[in-house]
């Protein structure tokens, strides 16, 4: 039987059959008020009873006053992109509570501060009026720490209505506060508070309720920017320069207290890496060029302006063929944009940023997972390619919770690249810093400080003895190498996943992020309209030929992307036989929220009908 | 064997002769300052004895970033983005911290689009000898005004300059840099001792060399000119150097010297001009600075010099080794910390 209902359908059995273990909830309160904490709790204690769990975290570019919202969704099957619908409304937010209670679909529930006499709005909802103020009163003396702990008689409300054992919030709240015993004290009074007040005074009415599974067991919680700092420190990152930006800055920053606690002696302090903040973007990169150069593995890490202001340097690093790694966490522009509003916008301008010809490789993860090991990949295919790599991640999946398996420790030794030693200089007699003589593009390298014979690099025109020249066909010599290069890159980037679904005409592609909301409405698609359809992720650019022989293979292709214009389907229009450019069309989420299922099913359905 | 005897070549201290301290043939104009500088680099590292395989050469953009190519061709060098050299020199001594780096950049790579890299630079006290090689015009792009043009000189088309000069000397001292000299690409004998002088120092050195340019900027009325800076230097003294593998004594009387001993144990003598002027008095060469360019002069020689200061490599503390040379074992930690993080995380 179909467990992911419609719409209406929920609307109809929201009185009598109950919903287990797949609703969303959103918590709407004020930025700066402390709510991160009960809502962690909230997700980890449902994580902790086994059912799969995602949260959302939607922030204004502000410190403190403006609107907040969190959403949380638990999903029986599985499901963690972001759902559509709110089903539990917690409105703590006098500025928006009017707005965010009539946006909700009729049935669903609101928990709120009584004050705010929200039930008077509408009749076709359930509302559970909540007097926070008098039951923080109650719980804790302090008048000053009252507003801390307020939040937490939401989870303690929760608790009671949905079902959530109190026993595993209070776990989730003692990981949340550590060895801190009178904020656990406060805290753990403040949800009994909340538990108790809904138990003596509210009567459930909703049909939202968790029940306990075993989804989750030895699986962690973690953001992608957590999960990409891992990776870096595990590939063995020496040299990092950055400039804060959101949504990029938890990348660095998680990575210095991974670096200060394992890649630091604890006794003399002497450190096997050096993090700076640099004075700009651009100085971030090019302190990460330099450092290549000279033989450390580096990296820096940012989000699309930053990405603006790196360009020339990218093009340097293409041309004079040094390594480097940049994240580029997205988010929406142009320009400044949305700070705390994710997308995959960048995704054209980093596949050939900079000036004159260049292209890049650009690796896509799409999960916490694919942060780690991509963030591994990036350092080894920078020095074997000898180019800057570009880690597309972006702020849904850097900076929001997900679940994961744990991760694997590498098993694989670093892939350092063409590097010339006595040997290698001996075996090839003599050397020329951009001389092809494997065939494959990649020319062999010197690092200073080594012995080996020295070169001058430079972004001018150069032949393959690295010397000055403004002769038509040495640059042309170097331009059709550096594009044999690529050939050779496609033989190394992450291959795409396919899953291909005998019988349907019907293709989906999608990358990063999108994955999680393509995989559920592949699935509603199938349940709700009978449609079957074959779906590859691509994880990397330049393309592997499976890209395009994937679109050969339907007659339809839906290209899902969280842009504007279709760009992953410039891309493969760019790099792909004209002949099936037709095939491609776009379904686009672009308002800054995360996509979901829901659209991406409305979007492809609305074009299949077309058709 | 009846073979004629062959004059012995000149060499160094580490068995070198000139040779390897020689760069590829220049481009620039003929009569350029900037070859006279590159002509003075070859000297001082010749005559300290460097290994050439030891240092790292940079530069940004323009006529002046092209002189490496000019002098020291056995050593790595980087032409790299115009005014974002100190970044990449930056990021090189992060990767190898044992290596001797010197950059070269122009007034217009410094002064106008690198400005926000030289202050950071600066402040850092990155170990760099930093050159600009001062004319007050780009001339690659044919001769416009660079940020250290004279107030109101005259460009070739007719253009006015009315923005006044920046003083990189007055901006390094200011901003931390441990060495700040000045100089002309035309006295050979100070140029020298102040190169081989900053090749002992540890820290920034930063050295703004006055240098003409023959083709756009030696014009009557340019303080940029030949002429101009022979008739209006004002050396701050004789400036003289004993690198530490020198033992000789020097002949200053007493009062009228001060010498500084450097991080290597070399030692630089600044014979006075001004009796009370003290090299490592940062209000003093503030001073100094803002009165001789009053007076429409240059203060030549080693204006400021903190012999001492923590760079920016020491305060990062890093392992010995330098990073780029660490192996697999050094910089992955082991399976444990890995199973910690996750347990962390559940």
């Amino acid at each position: 039987m179909s467990v992911t209902l419609p719409a209406t359908e929920t609307e109809r059995s929201a009185q009598r059959a109950p919903v287990i273990n797949d609703f969303s909830i959103q918590v709407a309160t004020v930025n700066g008020s402390g709510s991160q904490t009960a809502n962690l709790v909230l997700l980890r204690s449902i994580f902790q009873m086994g059912i799969p769990v995602s949260g959302k975290n939607l922030f204004p570019s502000n410190i403190a006053g403006l609107p907040t919202w969190y959403t949380i969704r638990a999903n029986r099957r599985g499901y963690i992109s972001r759902k559509k619908e709110i089903d539990f409304l917690v409105a703590m937010n006098p500025e928006t509570a009017k707005e965010d209670v009539l946006s909700l679909e009729p049935g669903r529930a609101v928990v709120y501060d009584a004050p705010l006499n929200l039930q008077a709005l509408r009749s076709d909802l359930v509302f559970y009026p909540v007097p926070f103020d008098k039951i923080v009163a109650e719980v804790c003396s302090e008048a000053k720490l009252r507003r801390l702990v307020k939040n937490m008689i939401y989870d303690g409300v929760l608790s009671h209505l949905l079902g959530i054992e109190l026993g595993e919030m209070e776990k989730a709240l003692a990981k949340q506060m550590g060895k801190k015993p009178k904020a656990m004290e406060l805290n753990v009074g403040a949800l009994e508070g909340g538990r108790k007040y809904a138990a003596e005074h509210l009567v459930k009415q909703d049909p939202y309720r968790v029940e306990r599974m075993n989804q989750t067991t030895g699986q962690v919680l973690v953001e992608g920017n957590a999960a990409a700092a891992m990776g870096c420190m595990f590939a063995g990152v020496t040299v990092v320069a950055w400039y804060p930006i959101t949504p990029s800055s938890s990348l660095p920053e998680t990575l210095i207290g991974y670096m200060r606690q394992y890649r630091m002696d604890k006794e003399t302090g002497k450190a096997t890496f050096a993090i700076v903040q640099a004075e700009d973007e651009i100085a971030a990169l090019g302190m990460v060029v330099g450092a290549s150069w000279a033989g450390a593995r580096a990296m820096t890490s940012t989000s699309g302006p930053g990405i603006s202001l790196m360009s020339e340097f990218a093009g340097l690093s293409y041309y004079a063929e040094v390594p480097a790694v940049v994240f580029d966490i997205q988010r929406v522009g142009p320009s400044t944009g949305l700070p705390t509003r994710t997308a995959q916008s960048d995704l054209l301008f980093a596949a050939i940023n900079s000036h004159g010809d260049t292209k890049h490789v650009l690796l896509l993860p799409a999960s916490v997972t694919e942060c780690y090991e991509m963030s591994m990949e990036a350092f080894d295919l920078a020095e074997r390619l000898q180019t800057i790599i570009y880690v597309m991640s972006d702020l849904d999946l850097g900076m929001n919770t997900w679940m994961a398996e744990p991760f694997k420790y590498p098993e694989k030794p670093l892939d350092r690249g063409k590097v010339l030693d006595e040997a290698k200089l001996k075996e090839l007699g003599t050397w020329g810093r951009y001389k092809d003589v494997d065939g494959d593009g990649i020319p062999w390298r010197t690092l200073p400080g080594t012995g080996m014979p020295a070169f001058f690099t430079r972004g001018s025109g150069h032949n393959e003895m690295a010397q000055y020249t403004e002769r038509p066909d040495d640059y042309l010599k170097n331009l059709d190498r550096l594009a044999r290069k690529f050939e050779t890159a496609k033989t190394l980037v992450p291959a795409p996943i396919v899953q291909d679904v005998p019988g349907t005409k019907i293709g989906i592609i999608a990358f990063g992020s999108s994955h999680w909301a393509v995989e559920e409405s592949r699935d509603q698609l199938r349940e709700e309209a009978n449609i079957q359809t074959s779906y590859l992720r691509v994880r990397a650019y330049p393309f592997t030929p499976d890209v395009h022989d994937f679109i050969r293979r339907y007659d339809r292709v839906y290209v899902v992307e969280q842009n504007r214009d279709g760009q992953m389907l410039s891309l493969l229009k760019m790099d792909g036989d004209p002949k099936f450019a037709t095939r491609l069309r776009s379904v686009l989420h672009y308002n800054g929220l995360p996509i979901d299922a829901r659209s991406v099913t409305d979007g492809l359905l609305e074009q299949e009908r077309q058709t | 064997m009846s073979e004629a005897p062959t004059p012995a070549k000149k060499t160094n201290r580490i068995g070198l002769d000139v040779a390897p301290y020689r760069g590829s043939k220049t481009t620039l104009c003929a009569g350029c300052g900037h070859n006279a500088i590159s002509e003075r680099i070859i000297d001082a590292f010749f005559e300290m004895g460097v290994d050439p395989k030891h240092v790292v050469k940079f530069s940004g953009i323009g006529c002046s970033s092209k002189s490496p190519a000019y002098f020291l061709n056995p050593s790595h060098g980087f032409n790299s983005v115009h005014g974002r050299m100190p970044s990449v020199a930056t990021g090189a001594m992060l990767a190898n911290k044992n290596m001797l780096s010197i950059g070269v950049s122009g007034d217009g790579d410094t002064g106008a689009i690198g400005i926000g890299q030289f202050v950071h630079l600066m402040r850092r006290n990155l170990p760099l000898i930093y050159i600009i090689e001062d004319n007050g015009c780009y001339g690659l792009t044919k001769g416009q005004f660079s940020p250290t043009a004279d107030l109101g000189s005259k460009a070739k088309n007719g253009v006015v300059n009315d923005l006044p000069p920046i003083d990189t000397c007055a901006l390094a001292i200011q901003l931390g840099a441990s060495f700040v000299a000045r100089s002309f690409s035309g006295d050979k004998k100070q140029l020298l001792s102040v190169l081989k002088a900053a090749i002992s120092h540890r820290g920034t050195s930063m050295i703004d060399v006055i240098s003409p340019c023959v083709t756009f900027n030696d014009h009557e009325g340019s303080t940029k000119s030949y002429s101009y800076v022979k008739d209006h230097d004002e050396p701050l003294g004789e400036v003289s150097f004993v690198p530490y593998f020198e033992d000789i004594s020097v002949d200053y009387e007493p009062g009228s010297t001060t010498a500084v001993k450097l991080h290597d144990g070399s030692q630089l003598y600044l014979r006075k001009i001004a009796p009370d002027y003290n090299p490592s008095d940062k209000v003093a060469a503030m001073r100094l600075l803002h009165e001789t360019s009053r007076r429409n002069e240059f203060a030549t020689g080693v204006i400021y010099i903190e012999p001492d200061k923590d760079d920016f490599i020491d305060l990062l503390n890093l392992v010995d080794q330098p990073l780029a040379s660490l192996t697999v074992d050094q910089v992955r930690p082991p399976k444990a910390a890995l199973d910690a993080i996750m347990e962390s995380l559940r």
